[in-house]
């Protein structure tokens, strides 16, 4: 059993022995991109379970171990974790914790801490948490995000991107239920044996993947029908986890809408830049700008390539990081990064400008930076994009479906409405007298 | 021809209406369902049979509540708000906006341009729901709540945010003898408050509006306010004939678009969906059986102290009164603790009638036989009733219930109470009061919210309770504050729950409110060994059950539980050991007299609304003041940092030592300027700018930017500069300068040096949302100031751009900046040192305000420094204190500059036997979710008690009163032992 080591801070490290024996436990945000980087770790050598676990109790165990104020997106996945290690058949003393950690100015970069102190509460203090993050921040002897394993995390954030995007695309329409989810789980299944077998981490590979996945998407029957197109963005993990926006995305398909959800990789990308604009507001070193440049064009190279095969395809396309930046001039400054920053709003422009005016702003309530780049700019996009169509939704444990629900609904008509008065708009007034 | 049917079941009415061809309305009905939205529904259309039996209609269903009917039968629906649009087109077509207050939602549309919905976010009050909630309050129905409010004479700031906000500002006034009529009216416009400011979100209210649903159809008061506030005229502002039922309306429009049916299978439909049972999320019973009830009982109704006959007792006694939020509790006891009179009465809004009526009595009861030695009050009608009745002793509410608790319990070490308004908490070590927990705004959900819930459906309070005792599926309806509550409680019962697990749920949630909530414990071993539950809320026993289960602990309920703050009272009265009792004799009370007046206070720019009550005899007293200048006392004058620093920072403004030819440069005088304000100073005087100050902030000046404000759960400080801004715009500077942050100061006490994101990017969210600043040249630049060199190269290339300074002048006004910023860092060190001195010299206590610089602030403060000065402290402010400790690892990550001077200022106070901390959080704040925790530990680590104050944008200052004076009891019994 392996010995619990300690570095010169009292932080209990995730040792050598540990990987061999213990099993880590981490959150799911976002199923399919999560999936895959639970095989990749597998690969790896790590033993990874990712939680799939969605009932009350979660939030109950959240509410007894985290301060109550605290975002939720905190709350939940904390509740998470304790409820699986207490609940979820692991020995306690052979489960370590994965959790991320962006380390930029919002209460996010707490959550390790939170994590921690929960843990005590509940005594569990024995139980290690790793903290996934780029930032160089608490290491581990067991565990290191090596420069080929965040190769291979980025090859399967672009397949999960790629896989969700057309999946979404085709989902509402598939005349046969069920035909996008098996679509969608026999190329997770074909991706990880091509992973094991060390094949489709080449850009080139990628981009054959691409088509023939596209391909297999575009064969399943659909109908021709009409749907409303209703864009999701928001804090990040309300935004991605159906265990933080109560089924979101279930709900908007159930109530005949297509939604429209922009994928990880800008979110990165962002991370990325922020270093880069950092370096250009405040100073810095030259090096770490050129690094971040260099890490970022990779990423956004990926991205292209996304975006092209997809072009190939009926599908819609997303625009590139890029263009999402250009939009969002004379709206938030390139140093506004804090939470989901600039990227946020950029998001909301990039689906106004893709015929996607009708959008759900997902937060936790009382999420400090959605107050600025959420809320904050709802009044100037609806000045400046009359027919744009936002209503923000505030998750909480105390917030109830039937509340957000309803809300929803009401976008869903104004919707309508509005596409309505933009035709009698487009048509003058008295052409069919 | 086809009629169509439009039902519009909200939250707590059924409105149901049918149209013929012509849209003319051919019946409509407007009723209460009582949770019983269902059947509710089904009675009305059976009473329309007749017109409609053997027909096809159309028919369509809307509101909140309707979206669970409508799925559950598979009739049709359409969103509500959708429906009015669509009715107001019909039938009002030249309407500009639409305002319509429903049970619990409120809704505004606005026609012209592009329209545009929207509905009240999740934590929004100020809707039908919230003025039942405040008719209950005030212990009126609702139509004479309207009544009153149309005899008002003046308006007192009442929070609109939510009910429970509006709750703790009322109560004050209605403690302190404010009129019923003046208080109604402010409901009101707190309703109008919230509606403007939470709904229009920067769009203007303007041209011809129409009021719409029940409230604003019944409520005259509420109509009046509305038309008054935005200035409307009898054209402007429309009140349709049917404007209650015109969701219905609009959903039997609407109903033009779908097939018709025959109106049988539709009601049949209806009907045998009431069956249908969906999944609700329920809990364990609270008990199995009878026999589980009965053992329960008899073991709580153990702790009873003895009861004496006070028609035959001879000898002294001792008055105790707890003149709570809600109740009235008088006790008279023998010097043993026997009880001769209780007491435990609703105060009907004027506690000081009643404690006349029962003073009689008492002097009635006792005749020449017993004598009264003694008398005491506490509670938040203290200072009221002290004075009416010449009281000896007032005493802190915290205290008289650890006296009382002790009494039946001598080791207990764990207090609750939850009473009407108020769930007090606190832990007993070594014999003192060691930390209190009072539940914060957010949390109220205490004894008057089931009383509002159990009125609301239709029951009394005992009876609601005794409901919920054996039902064996209790709803999980969380544990949040009353307008979540209300939310999950009409999910609930769109489930299909009973009445009878409702109540249960109901009672559930207010413990967990409480253990998770108020006293943040994981397990019942972080509360004590011998807990002691209180308050009149505990006497419901479905609420201690939940307790008892929720903690897996039996606890101690005295059988006085309801009365014990008052029984506290009467044993500290005893204490005394006084001869004679200065409390009205008689005789006194015969000519007894007592009048209320409000007056607004102008000896400063806080404008109290102070209640003069007058008594006879010509004693007098004044309530709601903040300091004693109303009194006619001098005002206290002990050293007060946060004046002085506030006192300092107003100068920073003028020319300085340049001339000003460059302009007149604007900064607003809120958030992060309260530390970076000397910088910008001394930066653009060098530069031969004129700086101009935005005005002080205040009350008013929040109204005027309150428009514009986006979020509306963001913190009142970020809120004021909405004001701030548009002052400057109007006092037509050249530009306004207020730079976006990400990062602070670097003082090197923390892992990193963060701003929070609300402070660093308010500017972007101004510039977004504020229409004055289209015209005003707005600078938000990013800027760091923590690398000097880099800072001078940015500044210079930005004042090229900006106003084609020359690189040299620049770096001048660079350096100009960074000194007379230290100067001011210094100028606060130094101030502190020599506080700390003048304390230790007269021998006084002190205590360190820890917030953010900007709680300076007297309008987000509402005056705390002075309140904590006029108590006899010595006031500093953590930046005074943080440079006096270095670096050390916490077990948070330490990442925001302004909150690592507050770890380090409570590091620094464990150190010093006469300092203790009182922490400011702004209600919304995000960050101090994490700092308050955090403070805690590091003062009971290091020995020091713990005292959070929450504050928002109005000010209750009777929760902090309870706070300091529990502290300083608590410093008392500490320096006496």
């Amino acid at each position: 059993m392996a010995e619990l080591k300690y570095d010169k801070d009292g932080r209990l490290l995730f040792t050598k022995e540990m990987k061999e024996e213990y099993t880590i436990l981490m959150p799911q945000m976002l199923p399919v991109h999560f999936g895959m980087f639970r095989q990749l770790l597998i690969l790896e050598g790590y033993k990874v379970d990712m939680l799939t676990t969605n009932h009350r109790g979660i939030v109950d165990e959240g509410l007894k171990y985290v301060h109550n104020d605290t975002c939720y997106p905190a709350l939940l996945v904390i509740g998470q974790l304790i409820d699986a290690i207490k609940h979820g058949g692991y020995d306690p003393h052979r489960v370590a914790l994965f959790i991320t950690q962006t380390g930029g100015g919002c209460r996010a970069s707490n959550y390790i801490h939170l994590l921690r102190k929960a843990l005590e509460k509940a005594g569990l203090e024995f139980v290690p948490v790793i903290s996934v993050n780029l930032s160089g921040l608490e290491k581990n002897p067991g565990f290191s995000l090596t420069l080929p394993l965040v190769r291979k995390l980025i090859y399967g954030m672009m397949y999960g991107d790629l896989l969700v995007n057309a999946a979404n695309q085709v989902r509402p329409y598939e005349l046969s239920p069920g035909d996008t989810d098996r679509t969608l789980d026999k190329w997770q299944e074909a991706l990880i044996h091509e992973f094991q077998a060390g094949r489709g981490m080449s850009r080139k590979q990628m981009r054959a993947n691409f088509d023939a996945i596209l391909a297999d998407f575009q064969a399943i029957p659909v109908s021709r029908e009409e749907k409303v197109k209703v864009g999701v963005v928001g804090e990040i993990y309300v935004k991605f986890s159906p265990l933080g926006n109560n089924n979101l995305e279930d709900f908007l398909l159930s109530e005949g809408a297509e939604p429209v959800v922009p994928g990880l990789t800008d979110f990165m990308i962002f991370k990325i830049f922020n270093r880069e604009v950092d370096v250009n507001i405040y100073g810095g070193l030259w090096i770490k700008k050129k690094f971040c440049q260099i890490f970022k064009g990779y990423i956004e190279a990926c991205q292209r390539d996304m975006i092209e095969a997809l072009q190939k395809t009926r599908f819609r396309a997303p625009g590139t990081f890029e263009d999402m930046h250009q939009l969002v001039q004379g709206y938030l400054g390139d140093g506004n990064k804090m939470g989901e920053g600039w990227l946020l709003t950029g998001e909301m422009l990039a689906l106004i400008h893709e015929g996607v005016p009708n959008i759900v702003c997902t937060q936790p309530f009382g999420c400090l930076p959605n107050h600025i780049v959420g809320k904050g700019m709802i009044r100037k996009l609806k000045d400046d994009y009359p027919y744009s169509n936002i209503v923000a939704i505030d998750y909480d444990p105390g917030a109830t479906k039937i509340n957000q629900e309803n809300r929803i609904k009401l976008m869903l008509a104004n919707a309508k409405a509005l596409a309505k008065q933009r035709q009698a708009e487009k048509e003058p007034a008295g052409a069919g007298v | 021809m086809i009629l169509r049917v439009g039902i519009d079941i909200g939250s707590t009415t059924v409105k149901v209406v049918v149209l013929d061809e012509n849209n003319k309305l051919l019946f409509r009905s407007y009723e209460r369902h009582y949770s019983k939205a269902r059947e509710r529904a089904c009675e009305t259309l059976r009473s329309i049979e007749d017109m409609l039996r053997g027909k096809d209609v159309r028919l369509v269903v809307t509101g909140s509540a309707g979206l669970g009917v409508a799925k559950a039968a598979g009739l049709d629906f359409v969103q509500e708000v959708y429906a009015t649009a669509a009715a107001v087109n019909a039938y009002i077509p030249d309407t500009d906006a639409v305002i319509e207050l429903g049970g619990e939602d409120a809704k505004i549309i606005f026609f012209g341009g592009a329209l545009e919905e929207r509905m009240n976010g999740s934590c929004a009050g100020g809707t039908g729901a919230f003025i039942d909630q405040m008719a209950t309050l005030m212990n009126v129905t609702v139509g004479e709540l309207d009544e009153l409010s149309l005899k008002h004479e003046k308006i007192y700031p009442i929070a609109s945010r939510c009910g429970v906000f509006a709750k703790s500002d009322i109560q004050p006034i209605l403690n302190q003898g404010g009129r019923k009529e003046d208080v109604a009216a402010s409901i009101f416009q707190a309703v109008v408050d919230q509606t403007v400011a939470g709904l229009t979100q920067g769009r203007e209210l303007k041209g011809r509006i129409v009021f719409l649903g029940g409230p604003l159809h019944f409520l005259m008061g509420l109509r009046e306010r509305f038309v008054d506030t935005l200035q409307l005229d009898a054209d402007h502002a429309v009140f349709p004939e049917d404007g209650d039922c015109f969701a219905a309306m609009g959903a039997a429009l609407c109903a033009s678009d779908y097939a018709p049916r025959p109106f049988d299978e539709l009601l049949r439909l209806l009907e045998e969906s009431r069956t249908a049972v969906s999944v609700v999320d329920t809990m364990p019973p609270l008990f199995q059986s009878q026999a589980d009830y009965d053992a329960f009982t008899a073991r709580h109704n153990a702790s009873t102290p003895p009861q004496l006959d006070i028609g035959a007792y001879q000898g002294d006694a001792y008055l105790g009164i707890d003149a709570g939020s809600t109740t009235t509790k008088i006790v008279l006891i023998a010097p043993d603790g026997g009880l001769l009179y209780t007491y435990y009465h609703s105060n009907l809004g004027n506690p000081v009638a009643i404690v006349l009526e029962q003073l009689r009595e008492i002097y009635r009861l006792c005749g020449e036989r017993v004598k009264i030695r003694g008398s005491a009050v506490t509670g938040y009608g203290e200072d009221l009733i002290k004075n009416a009745f010449s009281c000896d002793l007032g005493l802190v509410e915290t205290v008289a219930h650890y006296r009382a608790a002790a009494h039946f319990n001598p080791d207990v070490d764990f207090i609750i109470d939850i009473g009407g308004q108020d769930m007090k908490c606190f832990k007993i070590r070594n014999g003192a009061v060691d930390s209190i927990m009072l539940n914060e705004a957010c949390s109220s959900g205490c004894g008057s919210f089931i009383e509002t819930f159990a009125k609301a459906l239709g029951y009394d309070i005992a009876q609601f309770a005794k409901l919920g005792l054996f039902t064996q599926k209790p709803v999980n309806l969380g544990s949040r504050c009353t307008v979540f509550m209300n939310s999950s409680v009409k999910q609930a019962q769109k489930d299909g729950a009973s009445v009878e697990d409702i109540s249960a749920g109901l009672s559930i949630s207010i413990v967990k409110n409480a253990i998770y909530k108020v006293i943040r414990a994981a397990s019942a071993d972080d509360l004590g060994r011998h807990i002691v539950v209180q308050g009149g809320t505990f006497h419901n026993d479905a609420v201690l059950r939940a307790f008892e289960q929720e903690l897996g602990r039996e606890v101690t309920r005295p059988a006085i539980a309801g009365i014990m703050g008052a029984f506290g009272a009467a044993l500290a009265a005893r204490d005394l050991g006084l001869e004679r009792s200065s409390l009205l004799d008689e005789g006194a009370l015969a000519s007894f007299t007592h009048s209320a007046k409000p007056v607004t206070c102008n000896l400063c720019t806080n404008h109290c609304s102070l209640t003069v009550n007058s008594f006879d005899g010509g004693r007098r007293f004044i309530s709601g003041n903040r300091c004693s200048r109303p009194l006619g006392e001098k005002k206290a004058q002990l050293p007060n940092l946060m004046t002085y620093k506030y006192r300092s920072l107003r100068r920073y403004c003028g020319k300085g030592q340049g001339d000003g030819s460059r302009g007149r440069i604007g900064i607003p005088f809120g958030l992060n300027m309260y530390e970076n304000l000397p910088f910008w100073f001394g930066f653009f005087t060098a530069l031969n700018f004129e700086v101009v100050l935005s005005p002080e902030s205040s009350r008013k000046l929040y109204i005027k930017g309150q428009r514009t404000i986006p979020s509306d759960t963001v913190c009142y400080p970020a809120k004021l500069l909405h004001g701030h801004v548009e002052a400057l715009a109007e006092a037509g500077v050249d530009a306004i300068w207020y730079p976006c942050m990400s990062y602070n100061n670097d003082e090197g006490i923390g892992d990193n040096h963060y701003n929070c994101p609300v402070v660093a990017y308010y500017p972007e969210l101004l510039a977004a949302n504020v229409p004055s600043l289209k015209t005003t040249r707005f600078l938000t630049p990013y800027v760091g100031l923590w690398r000097r060199k880099d800072f001078e190269k940015r500044a210079v290339k930005l004042m090229e751009e900006e106003f084609s300074i020359p690189c040299r002048e620049t770096r001048n006004a660079v350096h100009n900046a960074y000194s007379e910023y230290q100067s001011y860092l210094w100028d606060v060190r130094t101030m502190g040192e020599q506080y700390i001195e003048y304390a230790r010299e007269h021998g006084l206590p002190i205590v360190v305000v820890c917030g953010r610089p900007y709680h300076i602030d007297p309008e987000i403060n509402h005056g705390i420094d002075e309140l904590l000065t006029s108590f006899g402290f010595v006031v500093l402010t953590e930046d005074a204190l943080s440079a006096r400790e270095g670096y050390a690892p916490r077990k948070v990550l330490n990442q925001w500059t302004f909150q690592s001077r507050m770890y380090n200022a409570a590091r620094y106070v464990c150190t010093q036997p006469d300092m203790q901390v009182v922490q400011l959080v702004s209600f919304g704040c995000g960050t101090d979710a994490i700092t308050t925790d955090e403070m805690r530990s590091i003062l009971e680590d290091g020995g020091k008690l713990y005292t959070q104050l929450k504050i928002d944008d109005i000010s209750n200052l009777g929760a902090v009163k309870i706070r300091v004076r529990s502290l300083m009891a608590a410093m008392e019994e500490r320096a006496r032992r």
